[in-house]
């Protein structure tokens, strides 16, 4: 109820601020516009179905580069985390291409697979696979032996053993993994749809760019964050809530 | 220091007879007519010359396991005590196949062991069970493993909680059970897939008094109920000797089979029984020189001996 209240008190607050801002009229309302202009262009957005077909086209994207990147990360994870030598070779080069943005990809994504989705796909790829492979690999390491050893010893082997023992075994320990490579492909894609004019809400918000419409641009940014909190909200609190019920405490938060 | 532990190693004689004869009254699973067949049977469990050496850090070769030879009956108790560092849990996770040794063989009826195989099923101190899972989808995964029908399976999940008496909980998480429980489940799991063999990491070691006094009994019940063979490994003495047809001493690193002692007393047996402790104080006598040994290493190097590589700290 408290909590309740002070998020009322907060977000009335910087609306009230906003509002505020925007009719004393410091700056024109092309450069700063006011909540009822944005309200107006989400509205408008909604009601032609562009912003619904952008939100479908961005999710698609994002579902089918993200769940890429997770399946081959878990792929990758796993075996550099059970082998010596990749663990010690291919180990320190993903941490270090870490530190790439994914949208430095977007050249060589143009040159390989031309200017189409597959170049976006690329891109969101690149943006989520190294925090899944490298939260796997650490989640796969922090996972208690017992399991393993249990698994083994009821004779689940090979692909049994991954499916049925270390993949549920590990889950508590990349979730948090999967969470940060969801923010990553998120936001590569909308990246990479900035740069590149073919639907999505990326693209929708260049439009209002292009055409001097910042309440526009307010109004896909909101949509973008939206999008994202919802994800991270409903799928990931969910599933980590799912893990606390069945583990009792979550070893990973 | 490795050398130390060669030269040791040559100048012990094995002790002579491991295949003793079964004597005495004991409600075992298998009847007097039967038990005068086994001195000539191929034991259940042989293990024949077992080595084991690590590779330390320091680079050093460091035997854990020497010459270890012993013979397990069908349907025998058997308890292995020895001080912490001997290598008795590495032991049962040589017999279980997780782990391999350097040389000599675990014999299973006469047949060499090539890894984990569900006629031996470990129950380790942390149980080992799985939390994503309820308790009876712990129960049943051995046999959901082994490809046996759903229909099946959940009959013998079933059968076998109602054995542990948990047949309430079996919608149940692992962490809403207690620790007692949990053993509990984890012997009902083992059981479901039908090992012929029960291989035990002291798994009442983190349980309280009573509480494992309790499963003493109720493991009494179920191997009688089962006649299954377990083998048991515990530091504690007054346990093995309550719970064993025998007991197996092993010496501080590297493990060797010091000295058996058979257990020939009446069960049920209890903990607090005169005869109980009369013959841990026989077995305690000789352990205490190994746990001397064991001590002292401990404050000379100043570092834990724990060598069990494949056991949890």
């Amino acid at each position: 109820m408290k909590r309740a209240a002070r998020y009322i008190i907060f977000y009335a607050a910087l609306f009230g601020l906003w509002t505020l801002l925007a009719e004393l009229k410091i700056w024109p309302p092309y450069l700063f516009p006011s909540p009822w202009g944005v309200g107006e262009a989400l509205y408008s957005g909604f009601a032609d179905h562009s912003y619904w077909i952008a939100i479908r086209v961005s999710m698609q994207r994002v579902l089918i580069g993200y769940g890429i990147s997770v399946v081959l990360g878990m792929i990758l994870g796993l075996g550099v985390a059970s082998n010596k030598f990749l663990e010690e070779t291919m180990g320190g080069l993903l941490v270090s291409l870490q530190s790439l943005p994914s949208i430095c990809w977007w050249p060589l994504a143009l040159l390989w697979f031309g200017l189409n989705q597959n170049a976006i796909l690329f891109v969101v790829i690149m943006g989520s696979l190294l925090s899944v492979t490298l939260a796997m690999e650490d989640g796969r390491k922090q996972m208690p032996k017992i399991f393993g050893q249990a698994g083994r010893n009821l004779g689940a082997k090979g692909f049994k053993l991954f499916w049925y023992v270390l993949l549920p075994a590990s889950l508590p320990f990349i979730v948090s993994g999967l969470k940060q490579g969801w923010a990553f492909a998120w936001r590569s894609l909308i990246t990479a749809e900035m740069l590149y004019l073919s639907l999505g809400l990326g693209q929708v918000l260049m439009m209002g760019r292009d055409l001097n419409d910042m309440s526009a641009v307010i109004a896909v940014m909101l949509l973008i964050i939206a999008i994202g909190y919802i994800v991270d909200g409903v799928v990931f609190k969910g599933m980590e809530r799912h893990l606390h019920n069945k583990w009792g405490l979550t070893p990973a938060t | 220091m490795s050398t130390n532990a060669q030269t040791v190693r040559s100048s012990f004689p094995l002790p002579a007879d491991s295949r003793f004869p079964a004597r005495g009254t004991r409600l075992g699973p298998v009847s007097v007519g039967v038990e005068e067949h086994i001195a000539i049977q191929t034991p259940k469990v042989g293990l024949s010359d077992i080595c084991l050496s690590y590779r330390t850090q320091s680079g050093e070769r460091l035997l854990a396991l020497d010459n270890i030879n012993l013979q397990v009956r069908s349907g025998e108790f058997v308890c292995i005590v020895g001080p912490s560092g001997c290598g008795k849990s590495t032991l049962l996770h040589l017999i279980a196949g997780l782990q391999s040794q350097t040389s000599g063989q675990v014999l299973i009826d006469g047949t060499p062991v090539q890894g984990p195989g569900t006629d031996r099923i470990m129950i380790f101190q942390d149980h080992g069970l799985f939390p994503w899972l309820t308790v009876g989808e712990n129960v049943e995964f051995g046999m959901k493993m082994k490809g046996v029908p759903k229909a099946e399976r959940l009959e013998k999940m079933r059968y076998y909680l109602q054995l542990v008496h948990l047949a309430k909980f079996e919608k149940s998480y692992i962490h809403q059970l207690s620790g007692g429980m949990r053993q509990r489940v984890a012997i009902a799991r083992a059981l479901a897939t039908e090992p012929d063999v029960l291989l035990m990491d002291e798994p009442f070691a983190a349980l309280d008094a009573q509480t494992r006094d309790l499963l003493h009994d109720e493991l009494e019940r179920i191997w009688s109920e089962t006649g299954r063979t377990i083998i048991f490994v515990t530091h504690n003495v007054r346990e093995a000797v309550r719970l064993g047809d025998r007991v197996i001493l092993l010496t501080f690193r590297p493990g060797r089979v010091k000295s058996e002692f058979p257990v020939e007393l009446d069960r049920p047996r209890s903990l607090e029984d005169p005869e109980v402790a009369l013959a841990a104080r026989a077995v305690l006598d000789e352990l205490r020189d190994e746990t001397n040994r064991s001590l002292e290493a401990e404050y000379r190097s100043g570092i834990k001996p724990h060598l069990e590589p494949g056991v949890q700290a």
